[in-house]
């Protein structure tokens, strides 16, 4: 135990530098990942047939391919492309892309749940498809989604360790290259684990908070 | 103001309206009755363009109904619609119900909305409701304050579809009460509706639809007093004796 504490005080300032990596790239993959989920939920629900298909496609190309080849694909292929971008940002975007499929499904459900007759009586008070989101479906929608939006911020906070394959030295890849360094695998990997935790634990009193709200209603 | 001309409309391969000619007249109460399936409400439907229809024409006030134009939001700015099932937004206050439709499709000041809006509620008997959410109200409460979010739009006429039909029996007066008192002020109103003493009493005309066609219509008393077709006569046999 003490030579955990030790090891602890040691560590902590490096693997402290990843934690602030991750926060980023969590942040950032969840900002863009909830802007185009719920673009292409907008698009399935829009009831113009070539953008339900360009959506749904969308969709399921992007949740057959494995998170991991994604980034490969943003970091090392595209610039053959001539598509150069920084790691952070490759992981950023690939991570945000990945997330949108689930995000999507996430939205679509939240706003399909809205009753049909909703809609009519907006309709027959003269309001026109992105009014009738704007006021009436998308403020009902979001009590439905945010439980199971708490659940995605969770996962993604976890996979933001993927952004590690594409060296993002976030807390995964700092905890790896201090452990082989230092061979201190026990402690470095269980203080790892504990900043992990530690960080969703405000996440899911987040959910908590949300479910406890969305039954109240 | 509303006129339908041989209106047809199918779902799939069931056709529902077969030939639908009819019209209202500014400040007239026109209920229409008949056994469930028989289109009733499709009509009101194809009236507002909340259903398409295949053949024929429908006008409100000249305009031609179509639901895929966008000249719908101005029809359906003068034909407001009442449901069944009220369909109120539950996240909205009463007041805030009502007052939707004027700013955000109308435009119209907001604090002359809310003034507006009051004054509709107090016009349904709920002044003191304006800030209850609808899960809190009863049945009856709600489809009044559905009546008053169809007035707010300050529409040339009304749909009502079977407006009391999922009221408890002891609610149904209240939302009938307010129903004849539009009809007094000379709103023009169409309402499909079970209620045979509420179309007796305030319906100047009376259209029985059985099975996509209007079998027969004329003024309330005399289509429900001395009905001339066997189908009409077997419905209201079955509707005022239900044993």
């Amino acid at each position: 135990m003490q030579n955990f504490l030790r090891d602890a005080a040691e560590f902590l300032p490096i693997l402290l530098q990843g934690v602030w990596l991750t926060i980023v790239v969590t942040t950032g993959s969840l900002l863009l990942s909830t802007v185009l989920g719920l673009l292409w939920a907008l698009m399935r629900v829009s009831g113009i047939r070539a953008l339900t298909l360009l959506s749904g496609g969308l969709i399921n190309v992007i949740r057959g391919i494995p998170i991991i080849v994604l980034l490969f694909y943003l970091y090392f292929v595209m610039p053959d492309f001539g598509v150069a971008m920084s790691a952070l940002q490759a992981s950023i975007l690939g991570l945000g892309i990945a997330y949108s499929a689930y995000q999507a499904e996430n939205f679509r459900a939240g706003i399909e749940a809205i009753d049909r007759g909703q809609i009519e009586a907006a309709q027959t008070i003269g309001m026109g498809w992105w009014l009738t989101m704007r006021r009436v479906v998308l403020p009902q929608a979001v009590r439905i989604v945010l439980p199971p939006y708490g659940n995605i911020m969770i996962m993604l906070l976890k996979d933001s360790s993927q952004a590690s394959t594409i060296t993002v030295a976030e807390l995964a890849l700092q905890g790896k290259l201090i452990a082989s360094s230092t061979f201190k695998n026990t402690s470095v990997f269980t203080m790892v684990a504990l900043m992990y935790l530690t960080m969703s634990i405000p996440l899911i009193l987040l959910v908590r908070h949300f479910e406890s709200k969305a039954n109240r209603k | 103001m509303i006129e339908l001309r041989d209106v047809h409309k199918r779902f799939g391969a069931n056709e529902v309206l077969k030939g639908i000619t009819a019209s209202v007249e500014k400040s007239e109460v026109v209920c229409i009755i008949g056994p469930s399936g028989s289109g009733k409400s499709t009509i009101l439907r194809c009236i507002n363009g909340l259903e398409s229809y295949e053949a024929g024409d429908i006008f409100v006030e000249g305009a031609r109904v179509d639901s895929h134009a966008a000249s719908i939001v101005g029809i359906r700015t003068q034909v407001s619609m009442v449901f069944q099932r009220f369909n109120l937004f539950p996240h909205r206050t009463a007041l805030e119900n009502i007052i939707e439709g004027p700013i955000y499709v109308k435009k119209e000041p907001r604090a002359q909305a809310i003034e507006r809006g009051h004054a509709l509620l107090a016009q349904v008997g709920l002044a003191e409701k304006a800030d209850a959410y609808p899960a809190k109200l009863s049945g009856g409460q709600q489809q009044r304050v559905a009546i008053a979010r169809a007035l707010a739009m300050q529409p040339k006429a009304i749909l009502f579809d079977e407006p009391t039909s999922a009221l408890d029996p002891e609610l149904v007066g209240e939302v009938l009460g307010v129903m004849r008192k539009l009809a007094d002020d000379g709103m023009t109103m169409v309402v499909v509706t079970h209620e045979m003493s509420f179309a007796r009493d305030v319906a100047d005309r009376v259209l029985f639809i059985d099975g996509g066609v209007i079998v027969e219509q004329g003024p309330a008393r005399t289509v429900l007093n001395q009905p001339r077709h066997a189908r009409t006569q077997d419905f209201l046999h079955r509707v005022l004796h239900p044993l």
